[in-house]
């Protein structure tokens, strides 16, 4: 398995407050790993040192790809709705700048591999759409194609599942399921139901990292990793029934 | 109306009107280049900041017998600087570190015109704006920032955009992220203190903001925000300036006050242009 990124005793604080201590990941080729947590747990903060965008307090994160190998969604309601640019003008923005200051250059070909990304998606004819006129839905689909104009070998999505209908969440977890054949994918979700489904692996952040080598979780196993979560799932999306501990009370199952 | 044309005409046989023309222009180019962006990426109080922190810079220039001006455009650009770099270090919250250099810039400002000997000529054009007072060399002064600021803006747009849209996820494709928004901190700061003649420190924000909120009303899309923005700001300065002659009330006010009517009537024409459509079908 060719690594892509390691993380090693890895200690983040803000503030003199740790956010992750002694985490310990690697991501590899072909890997499907489900991110959960508790909110402030440091799920956010873990993919931020998978991007480079955090300076560990101790311990080291070793690239193997460049960084702009690496996609990346952020959460929805961390963007400015309604900032005037245009959808075609959003997914181009993925793509890096070899040149950042010279930019009289031909775009065209940057403009065909975004119009491509939002046909695969099928948003292509909102390309001229102002962002904030897009729904929920439409606007994850856009931010998706943003963060596969580098054609990266690692993507990193940050609850994708949020805003969204029902509908649009299976069909973009089928997505990530087909463009696992050619990335790693690391998913941050509040949906343990759902995303067990899909992952291959699962790793639990509550300042530490416990890694789970299946995506078969229990919520006893939860609970002893220490993660505090309600196992949620919606109607009609398909989820893997967990294994339950017999005395287990608290399995939630709200339809 | 023949006479009133023919007034307008002759108006620009008077050098200071002439030069209050040219600085209606400059400052419609320079404040709507510039507020499309402030106004985009929602740092107008980093705005009123900058502007308020170069009332020190005016106050220390009056002290030495130098040109206000000068002081005030170093004031401006450390502010700005200043309040960029604690906000990118997270060292402090953004809108303490604000204020905090809002009103230390007024502070000193009111410390040294008090300290300074004598009259304080010109006092109330800084504050209030004088667009009939620009000299010609201010007037150069913006022609300069204007050409620079178009010639930025034009190379380096898309660079702009995405650092604006999304600063984080900008990171990840490897722009340099802090020193574009040094750079464009910079200007802001420039733009603010060569605009501070025309409409006054206590107005300026208008200028930075009213024109973008009208262009707003029809485009959604940054690139033909500015330019927009830049023809609401020269039409609202131009009527505002000779609505200021004919009336013979104060520039500065007149002008601002133009342009929120320009506004109001624009939401207005959008509103009746939206209802006459939906009839319409």
């Amino acid at each position: 398995m060719t690594k892509l990124v390691e993380i090693k005793n890895l200690n983040v604080s803000y503030d003199e407050e740790r956010v992750l201590e002694n985490v310990a990941l690697t991501i590899s080729r072909n890997d499907f790993l489900g991110v959960i947590g508790p909110n402030g747990g440091g799920k956010t903060t873990l993919i931020k040192a998978l991007l480079g965008l955090v300076k560990p307090e101790r311990g080291e994160i070793i690239f193997h790809i460049p960084a702009t190998k690496i996609g990346y969604l952020p959460q929805i309601n961390q963007i400015d709705k309604r900032f005037p640019i245009k959808v075609i003008d959003v997914v181009r923005s993925g793509k890096t700048e070899k040149h950042p200051f010279n930019l009289f250059r031909k775009n065209q070909e940057e403009t065909t591999h975004a119009e491509n990304l939002l046909q695969e998606m099928g948003v292509l004819h909102l390309r001229n759409k102002a962002i904030g006129e897009l729904s929920g839905g439409q606007m994850q689909r856009v931010f998706l194609c943003r963060s596969l104009m580098n054609n990266p070998e690692l993507l990193i999505l940050d609850e994708p599942d949020t805003f969204v209908d029902n509908h649009f969440e299976s069909e973009l977890y089928e997505k990530l399921r087909e463009l696992n054949k050619r990335m790693a994918i690391v998913l941050v979700s509040h949906d343990v139901g759902t995303i067990s489904y899909y992952v291959k692996t699962i790793a639990c952040v509550n300042t530490h990292l416990h890694y789970h080598p299946s995506n078969i979780i229990s919520t006893t196993q939860l609970a002893s990793y220490n993660c505090p979560l309600q196992i949620i799932t919606h109607g009609p999306i398909p989820h893997t029934v967990l294994s339950l501990h017999e005395n287990d009370e608290q399995h939630g199952h709200n339809h | 109306m023949t006479s009133n044309m023919g007034t307008i005409i002759d108006l620009f046989s008077y050098d200071f009107f002439a030069n209050a023309f040219w600085a209606s222009l400059f400052a419609a180019i320079t404040c709507g280049i510039v507020g499309t962006y402030i106004v985009s990426r929602r740092i107008v109080f980093i705005s009123g900041g900058i502007t308020h922190a170069s009332f020190g810079g005016i106050g220390i220039g009056y002290f030495l017998g130098l040109n206000p001006l000068l002081g005030a455009a170093v004031f401006a650009v450390f502010s700005g600087l200043g309040i960029q770099f604690f906000t990118q270090k997270g060292k402090l919250r953004e809108d303490s570190s604000i204020a905090i250099w809002w009103s230390l810039g007024m502070a000193i400002g009111i410390i040294f015109i008090y300290l300074s000997p004598g009259y304080a000529p010109n006092l109330m054009s800084y504050l209030f704006g004088s667009i009939l007072t620009v000299s010609t060399t201010e007037i150069w002064l913006m022609a300069a920032l204007s050409a620079l600021l178009i010639g930025f803006f034009a190379l380096m747009y898309r660079v702009i955009l995405y650092v604006a849209f999304d600063e984080e996820f900008a990171k990840t494709t490897g722009l340099p992220v802090n020193l574009i928004n040094y750079l464009l901190i910079s200007l802001i700061a420039i733009t603010i203190v060569l605009n501070i003649r025309v409409v006054g420190i206590i107005l300026i924000m208008s200028l930075l903001t009213l024109p973008q909120a009208t262009a707003n009303l029809f485009t959604n899309d940054f690139k033909r925000m500015m330019p927009l923005s830049v023809a609401f700001a020269f039409i609202g300065s131009l009527t505002g300036l000779l609505v200021s002659f004919f009336a013979d009330i104060p520039s500065g006010a007149s002008i601002i006050f133009t342009l929120v009517v320009l506004f109001g009537l624009m939401k207005w024409f959008v509103f009746l242009r939206k209802k006459w459509l939906k009839n319409g079908r």
